[in-house]
């Protein structure tokens, strides 16, 4: 099919791109296009504007400011897979957007788009959380400062008011030495995840865990932390006993109901298998250097 | 997809237009069109490039891939005017003004690596961008099935697809790991 009629904005800066959002009643703010446009092909959207942010000088490009990764809305997901800069503050942004559908959509998609999008399945929002990051939202009262644990609130929904734009997302340094891994199970790589965990593993005095943070996605309504497995680890050894039992406390995080691709005691299982899993490959990095 | 129940609109019967330059396999265009016209329509419609086909218009079956700028893109998941300014590649472009075959087109003739060719053209665009961008090339076999994830054929089972993978860098001189 084919989208809808609407009317077109090209915004050349941040503020036309906000004094647009509140022109319009029903707006959508396009980046990639590439959920947005799926969206309007098959008319699920009928917005009465789009507002093309593509060409907005500001919105361009990734920078890193101290301890914090910035990635701004037009930065295309291929882009900062592929920046080297940003593998060396944070190598767990790599290895997520591996996952994230296939290089051909990367080229096009933004992390930002992504994360504003907010589909339970999708891989970003659960980097974002696991990784302590947040959003900022430009609108019409100025900026404000989303942290990931209030941004996501159900599939496709997030805090982000209707007048807002989402300028960028700013992603913590992972301190050196600290263990990660993105692992998930889909069908076919590049599929939105069945079951996806990011975790993040420090080590402390005497070789125990000081802090674990696990955030997964494909699992509920939204991406989630992993609370109950990462109160299994802290202060514990990290030993394959460990690593079991909070493989096995994250199975009670999965709410999504049986649907065609998987029920919810497979969906359990491969959580389950996939933190185990998670947590081995970082804990086998944690203590080295970043490196590919 | 989108659960956001939609407000009532006015109906509305006006096409809001914009000109749009661009180059297409290296031609300056420029053109008018519906803010709303994808990209592989004004391909396929506007400048008679039907090269390009239309399978899925979500992303999925890759068959409309075309280069933006060098990299690969879904045409349908693009909107004509959000090229405005940019540098397309199709199939079009991709054999010598002679004929003379592109070594990937050359590879796929070779290792029989299309049956109906609905999808050929959206897998020679997305093979061609990945010789063009990857410094090495990954030719394990999960490395090529990697490369070609983002498309589908109906018709082959894909091994000969793989095969003409490892063909055209073969033809091409590009050794890779695997
Ligand atoms: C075949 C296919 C497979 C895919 N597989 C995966 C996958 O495995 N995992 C995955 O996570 N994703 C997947 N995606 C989605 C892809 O990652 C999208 O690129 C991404 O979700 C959206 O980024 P975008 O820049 O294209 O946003 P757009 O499509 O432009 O926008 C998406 C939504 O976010 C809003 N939005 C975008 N930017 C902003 C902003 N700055 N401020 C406010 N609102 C904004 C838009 O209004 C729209 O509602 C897939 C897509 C396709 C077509
Ligand atoms: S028609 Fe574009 S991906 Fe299928
Ligand atoms: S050759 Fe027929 S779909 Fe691929």
């Amino acid at each position: 099919m084919k989208p809808p009629l609407f009317d077109y904005v090209r915004a050349e800066t941040v503020d036309e791109a906000v004094a647009a959002r509140a022109a319009h009643e029903y707006s959508a703010v396009l980046a990639g296009g590439q959920s947005l446009l799926p969206t309007l092909n098959f008319r699920l959207a009928r917005p009465d504007a789009l507002i093309d942010i593509g060409r907005i000088k500001a919105l361009q490009g990734t920078a890193i400011d101290g301890d914090e990764i910035v990635i701004r809305a037009m930065a295309r997901q291929r882009e900062v897979e592929y920046d080297e800069a940003i593998f060396a503050a944070n190598p767990l942004i790599r290895e997520t957007l591996g996952n994230v559908a296939h290089a051909v959509i990367r080229n096009r998609g933004t992390v930002v788009g992504s994360i504003a999008h907010a589909d339970a399945s999708a891989e970003l929002p659960a980097l974002l959380l696991a990784t302590g990051g947040a959003v900022i939202a430009r609108g019409p009262k100025g900026e404000r400062r989303i942290e990931a644990n209030a941004f996501f609130k159900f599939h496709m929904t997030t805090s982000l008011a209707a007048d807002e734009i989402a300028v960028a997302v700013c992603i913590p340094r992972l301190p050196p030495g600290t263990g990660y891994a993105f692992l998930e199970f889909a069908r076919r790589h590049g599929d939105y995840a069945l079951a996806g965990v990011c975790a993040l593993l420090t080590m402390g005095a005497g070789g125990r865990v000081a802090s674990a943070r696990l955030a997964a996605c494909g699992i509920g309504s939204r991406a989630v932390r992993l609370v109950a497995a990462e109160a299994a680890l802290n202060g514990q050894k990290p030993d394959a006993a460990s690593f079991a039992a909070a493989a096995k406390a994250a199975r009670d995080a999965v709410t999504a109901s049986d649907d065609r691709q998987a029920s919810i005691a497979f969906r359990k299982h491969l959580l389950e298998h996939i933190v185990g899993r998670a947590l081995g490959m970082a804990h086998g990095r944690a203590g080295k250097p970043f490196a590919s | 997809m989108s659960r956001r129940i939609a407000p009532v609109l006015a109906e509305r019967s006006d096409d809001p237009r914009r000109a749009i330059n661009l180059t297409v396999n290296g031609e300056a265009v420029t053109r008018d069109v519906s803010t709303r016209l994808l990209l592989s329509d004004f391909l396929r419609h506007d400048l008679r490039l039907t090269g390009t086909h239309v399978g899925c218009e979500h992303g999925v079956c890759g068959c409309c891939t075309v280069l933006i700028d060098g990299h690969s893109a879904r045409s349908c998941l693009t909107l004509a005017v959000q090229a405005d300014g940019s540098a397309i590649r199709t199939i079009e472009s991709v054999a010598a003004d002679d004929g003379t075959l592109h070594p990937v087109q050359r590879a796929f003739k070779e290792c029989h690596a299309l049956q109906c060719g609905f999808c050929t053209p959206g897998f020679v665009m997305s093979i061609v961008s990945h010789f063009e961008e990857a410094g090495t090339l990954d030719l394990s076999e999960d490395g090529v099935r990697e490369m070609l994830s983002g498309n589908l054929c109906r018709c082959t089972g894909y091994q000969n697809i793989v095969a003409a993978v490892r063909r055209a860098a073969e033809l091409m001189g590009r050794g890779g790991k695997g």
